[in-house]
Formats: structure tokens, C-alpha cells, sequence
């Protein structure tokens, strides 16, 4: 009876492994066409309505430098303070602390779950006065907005190598925390701090909320201003802000990306996180 | 073969090391808790200048965190460790000049063979032709000049490990602190790293903690094999009086093959096993019944081919010029006896056997399992 069994499961496989092979590309290809038509009729569409000539007219007007400027200048701070800021502190939190990595993704995650504007009230009420009013007040509240994006993917990237061996074979080798920090976590990190830096640059070139909420020209404030004006040049300029966002973040990519392969650290790809030397050939070649 | 290469070039590092070589370690009463675990118990251990001793337990018996204080990654919550006549309890990890092997894979994954190497050189401000000149001799020294510009993902686990030694050599530590550096590598790797380690630490003369739970390593390596059990020593000897005289029954079946067989405690510092007196030594069972567990290795008990014997063989294991035979005793034991190979070749399984014992050394009792 058993026999019988046995040698009917693998006669269904034997069939069904051929079929299943000649099926599955059909349905890959399927659904990535369908995805892809999602993404591309409106963006088809978008470059029909506007023309050409209205990508011309986006760049004539005088405050699209400014704005895009302004844009540009946020994403910048907002990624310096946050990689200084986040770096040391999921760092620690793994040597040190790693009881508290479940609060910490707790904590990471409110700027996600609290409204903008609580968080915009929130700073206006603490912050300094010689920032009221300053664009640099922008670029602190992007850093909170920032964050959970920033922690995940600092938390992977920290999960990727042994850094608690790592920093104890550096502090045996007489160097201290600093060193160790710049030396040996740091250049480790280097994938994870790439795409962190992606995370953010992205967030705040699209952000649109907290920036009118505080009356400040960024590049997607222009945008929303300028549709009220004429219609196919404020589709150019959403289509234009989505080409340089994606210009920009390619260059982030490629930029970083081969520094980090040169090393001999992973590839890095937008939104991915590929783990670094995870593969080891053991056994003595020689 | 690397052995030899490591021969011909260690002459020029050796004679730079100057103040690294064979500082004495002293740990004085060692204790640590972690929660309700306590993990060394008073643990106390003279390492004599250029010495390599192997702690040697099962895993939980402290000695990793051993070897963690004296490297300065952990505290002790009393007594204290001193390098060279000086307390180096208040010293921070990056100041105490030790070596570190790690068992897993601790090589800088952003920097090649020699720049690993040379990290330690660097932190000690050598300008850097010096350092890569020093870095290169030891990447020599274990055989691995041709890998010097490859990434640590691009060596086998192997190599990564001899880059790792090199690296911890560089600073000319004053102790090596070897934390089962071998235990991620395959078998035939081991026996290869084992043999070089120790080759080079007698050439450098550095005094060497080694922590293992691998026997056959603490034996095959150290000058003197410490035994640890609830986070204090058991026993500290040589490999051969480990083997030979057991102090304890703990030490006695954690080192090498042991047998228990049954046997009648006289009183009189005799006990009667396989109708044969023998003399005892070492712990007496605290709550001493006349019947005891006697402890004999392979080699110590006698086979014989014989009509009715007391006991039939069940199995036999061929480990070239010995065959160890399994044997079940008539009173339901099975021991294990070491033949030499021509004379076990009758002994096949079901042959009816007379096991007696070598009445020749003292031997270990315990309390009946």
C-alpha cells in the first residue's frame, strides 16, 4: 500500500515539475506587466498632457532654483544629523543595550504612527527662536521623520557582520572607541548607511505636509503651488521632481555602491539591503 | 609545508620581539555572577612566562569568561588578574597588549590581509612602510604572503584564522589569548592550525591562554591542561598526568575514554573489580557504600577469548595499529577494551570474552550510577 502511494506521488511529480516550469514565466511576465502598466500609463499619460515644451517653461521660472535649492539643502542636513545621530546610537544599542532593540523599534516607529502636525506643534513649542522661522527648522523635524527608515536600516546593516567581535578584536588590538567607531563599524556599515542615506534624501524631496504647514518654498510645495497656475507645466514639474529624485538617488547608488564593492562590501541597490560577505569557503584551497 | 615556510622566516619578527615575549599571568580567585549563574567560582591559575595552558570544560563551566577578563572585555566581581607583577584589573581591553583569536571570524571585512595585519601596528602609531614591512613578515610567518591583498571574504576559514593569528601577533602581545579559534574550521584544517599555533608560540615564547572544549586540542597542544567544572579548576596538569592520573572521576571521564564497572570498595584503600583487587586513589565517595563505579580506560582492562567468559563482544572499531572492542559484561555493563589490532582480529562480535583488569597503577572509584 505504502509502496503504491510512493510511487504515485512521484509519477505526479514527474508530471507536474515540467508543467510547472513552462507556467511560471507566464505568470511572472503577467504580473509584471500589469505592475508595470500601473506605474507607466500614468506616467505615459503625464508626458503626453504636457509637452515637450512645458519641461522648457518649468526651468524658466526663477523660483524653481530656489526652491529646488532649498529642497537639496534639507535633504543634506537632514542626512548628516541623521546618520551622526543614528549611527552611534544603534551601535551602542546592539553592544550594549540589545535588551532595548524592541523599545527602540517602538520608539522608531511613532513618527510614523503620530500626525505631522502634532510633530510640527511639537518642535514649534521647543524649539530655539533663532530657528523659528529658519528653513533649518525643516531639516530637524525631517531628521524625526527620517528615523524609523534610517534605524531599520542601520539595524540590518548592524546585523550583517559580527560587530561585537569585530569591536572587541579592534579594542584588543589597542584601539580605542573613536578609532573603533571610524576604523571598523563605520567602513562595515558603509551599505546600510547608503541606503539610510536614500531613505532619507527620498523622504524629503517628496515631502510635502510639514513643509506648507510651516510655509516654507520646498521643491513639492512649488509644485502644488504652481498646478494652481496652468496645467501642463505643473505636470512637467511633478514629472521633472520625480525624474531628478530618481537621478539623484541612482547617483547616491552608483556612487556609494562601487566605493562599497571595492571593499569587497555588498552591492547596493535601492531598497535592498544585501548582507555583506555572508558566504565564506572553508577548507584549505592550498 | 606552511610549518616550513614559517621556520625559515621567523627569525627576522623574533628578533624584534623585545618586551611582548613571556610575561607571567597570575589569576588570583577569580568570581563572577551573571543573574544567579555564577560563572567562575574563585578560579585561581599561575601561567609561567612563555606557557601555554588550555582551559579545557564543557560548554557553561567559565571558561570563555575566563579568558574574557584577562583579555578586559568583562570584570571580575572579585579577586584579580596580574600581568607581569602589575594588577591590570583598572587597564581598559585596548591598553593590556594581548593577542585576541576569536572562534568566530573577527577579521575586518573592509580591510585586505595585510591591512588587517597591520591594524594593531597602526593603532601604535608605526609609520606606515614600517608597518607594512612588519605586517608582511607575519602574513609570511603563516604562510599566506601570496593572499596579503585579499579581502577576508576571499580566504577560506582556514586562512582567515592564520590572518587572525598573525594580526594578534603583530603587537607583540604579552599574552595570546586563543578563544577557540578552531572550532568554525573542518577537521583537517584544525589539525594543520593546531600544529602551527603551536609551533609559533613556542618560537615566540608567548604566553598563551587557550580555551577549548576540545580535549583532544587541550592535549594535543598545551603545556599544561587545566580541567574546569562550576567555574573553578578541577585539575591542572600536564596533558600526559591528565590522561594517566586523573584526580577527580569528573576529570578522569571528561578526558579520554573511561569505563565504569562495578566493583566492591573494601575499606582498606582496595577495591575488588572483575574478581581482581587493585589499589584506589584520589576522592573516596563522600556517602561510601561498598558498592562503587570503578573507572579504567580502554587500556586498562585485558581481553581474552574464552568458553563462558564474562562477557560477549558486541562491536569493534578499527583505529589502525588498535581496535577497540565493545564488550557487554555479564552484569548488563558495557565496556570498551584497546586490543592491538592482529590480536582483536578474533574478537568478533558474539565471541564469548574474559575482561579482567590491569591490576598495576592505582585507580579512580565513584559513587554507583
Amino acid at each position: 500500500m505504502a509502496a503504491v502511494a510512493s510511487s504515485e506521488q512521484t509519477d505526479i511529480q514527474r508530471a507536474g515539475a515540467p508543467a510547472r516550469r513552462r507556467s511560471f514565466p507566464v505568470w511572472r511576465w503577467a504580473i509584471l506587466l500589469i505592475a508595470a502598466a500601473y506605474f507607466l500609463i500614468p506616467l505615459y499619460a503625464a508626458l503626453r498632457f504636457a509637452g515637450f515644451k512645458a519641461f522648457t517653461q518649468v526651468t524658466s521660472y526663477p523660483s524653481f532654483g530656489s526652491a529646488f535649492g532649498l529642497s537639496l539643502r534639507l535633504a543634506i542636513i537632514a542626512t548628516v544629523l541623521t546618520l551622526v545621530l543614528m549611527v552611534p546610537t544603534t551601535v551602542y544599542v546592539h553592544l550594549r543595550l540589545p535588551r532595548i532593540r524592541r523599545v527602540m523599534e517602538a520608539i522608531t516607529i511613532l513618527p510614523i504612527v503620530i500626525p505631522p502636525i502634532v510633530l510640527i506643534i511639537g518642535v514649534l513649542k521647543v524649539a530655539p527662536g533663532f530657528l523659528l522661522g529658519s528653513p533649518n527648522l525643516l531639516g530637524l523635524e525631517y531628521v524625526v521623520l527620517a528615523m524609523p527608515f534610517a534605524y531599520r536600516s542601520l539595524d540590518a546593516g548592524l546585523r550583517s557582520f559580527d560587530v561585537k567581535t569585530m569591536v572587541e578584536a579592534a579594542n584588543s588590538l589597542g584601539a580605542g572607541w573613536p578609532t573603533t567607531l571610524w576604523r571598523v563599524v563605520v567602513p562595515n556599515l558603509r551599505t546600510a548607511m547608503l541606503s539610510a542615506t536614500v531613505l532619507t534624501v527620498a523622504l524629503v524631496l517628496g515631502e510635502y505636509t510639514m513643509a506648507s504647514l510651516d510655509n516654507f518654498q520646498t521643491f513639492p510645495v512649488w509644485i502644488v503651488n504652481f498646478e494652481q497656475n496652468s496645467g501642463p507645466v505643473s505636470v512637467a514639474a511633478s514629472l521633472l521632481a520625480l525624474f531628478v529624485t530618481w537621478i539623484l538617488l541612482m547617483f547616491i547608488v552608483t556612487v556609494g555602491g562601487r566605493s562599497a564593492s571595492k571593499r569587497g562590501g555588498g552591492q547596493v541597490q535601492l531598497f535592498t539591503i544585501s548582507t555583506q560577505t555572508a558566504s565564506h569557503t572553508t577548507g584549505e584551497p592550498e | 609545508m606552511t610549518t616550513n615556510t614559517a621556520a625559515g622566516t621567523a627569525g627576522g619578527v623574533l628578533g624584534t620581539a623585545g618586551h611582548g615575549a613571556g610575561a607571567p599571568v597570575v589569576l588570583q580567585a577569580l568570581s563572577r555572577s551573571f543573574g544567579a549563574t555564577r560563572a567562575l567560582d574563585g578560579l585561581s591559575l599561575d601561567i609561567a612566562p612563555g606557557e601555554l595552558v588550555a582551559l579545557l570544560g564543557p560548554s557553561g563551566c567559565g571558561k570563555t569568561t575566563a579568558l574574557r577578563i584577562v583579555a578586559g572585555f568583562e570584570n571580575a566581581d572579585s579577586g584579580t588578574v596580574t600581568v607581569d607583577g602589575k594588577d591590570v584589573s583598572p587597564v581598559p581591553a585596548a591598553k593590556r597588549d594581548m593577542g585576541m583569536v576569536f572562534q568566530s571570524y573577527s577579521l575586518f571585512p573592509n580591510m585586505t590581509a595585510l591591512e588587517n595585519v597591520g591594524f594593531g601596528l597602526r593603532m601604535r602609531k608605526f609609520r606606515a612602510g614600517d608597518r607594512v614591512k612588519r605586517a608582511g613578515e607575519l602574513l609570511d610567518m603563516v604562510g599566506l604572503t601570496p593572499q596579503s591583498r585579499q579581502y577576508p571574504h576571499q580566504l577560506s576559514g582556514g586562512q582567515q584564522q592564520r590572518v587572525a593569528l598573525a594580526r594578534a601577533l603583530a603587537i607583540e602581545p604579552r599574552v595570546l589569548l586563543l578563544d577557540e579559534p578552531l572550532s568554525a574550521l573542518d577537521a583537517k584544517v584544525r589539525l594543520q592550525l593546531r600544529e602551527q599555533i603551536r609551533t609559533l608560540q613556542q618560537r615566540l615564547g608567548t604566553t598563551t591562554l587557550f580555551v577549548t572544549h576540545d580535549q583532544e586540542e587541550a592535549l594535543s597542544m598545551a603545556d599544561r591542561v587545566g580541567v574546569m567544572r562550576n567555574g573553578t579548576l578541577e585539575q591542572i596538569a600536564t596533558p600526559s598526568e591528565l590522561y594517566s592520573r586523573p584526580a577527580t572521576a569528573f576529570v578522569a571521564e571528561f578526558v579520554g575514554t573511561m569505563n565504569r564497572i562495578p566493583g566492591n570498595y573494601q575499606g582498606n584503600d582496595e577495591v575488588t573489580v572483575l574478581g581482581t583487587v587493585v589499589p584506589v586513589h584520589g576522592d573516596r565517595p563522600a556517602n561510601l557504600a561498598a558498592e562503587v563505579d570503578v573507572l579504567v580506560r580502554p587500556e586498562g582492562l585485558t581481553i581474552e577469548a574464552i568458553d563462558h567468559g564474562n562477557g560477549i563482544v558486541t562491536d569493534r572499531t578499527f583505529l589502525g595499529s588498535l581496535t577497540r572492542v565493545s564488550v557487554l559484561l555479564s552484569s548488563e555493563v558495557a565496556v570498551k577494551v584497546d586490543k592491538t589490532s592482529t590480536a582483536a582480529a578474533e574478537l568478533v562480535p558474539g565471541t564469548s570474552v574474559q575482561v579482567g583488569v590491569v591490576a598495576a597503577e592505582p585507580i579512580l572509584i565513584a559513587a554507583r550510577r
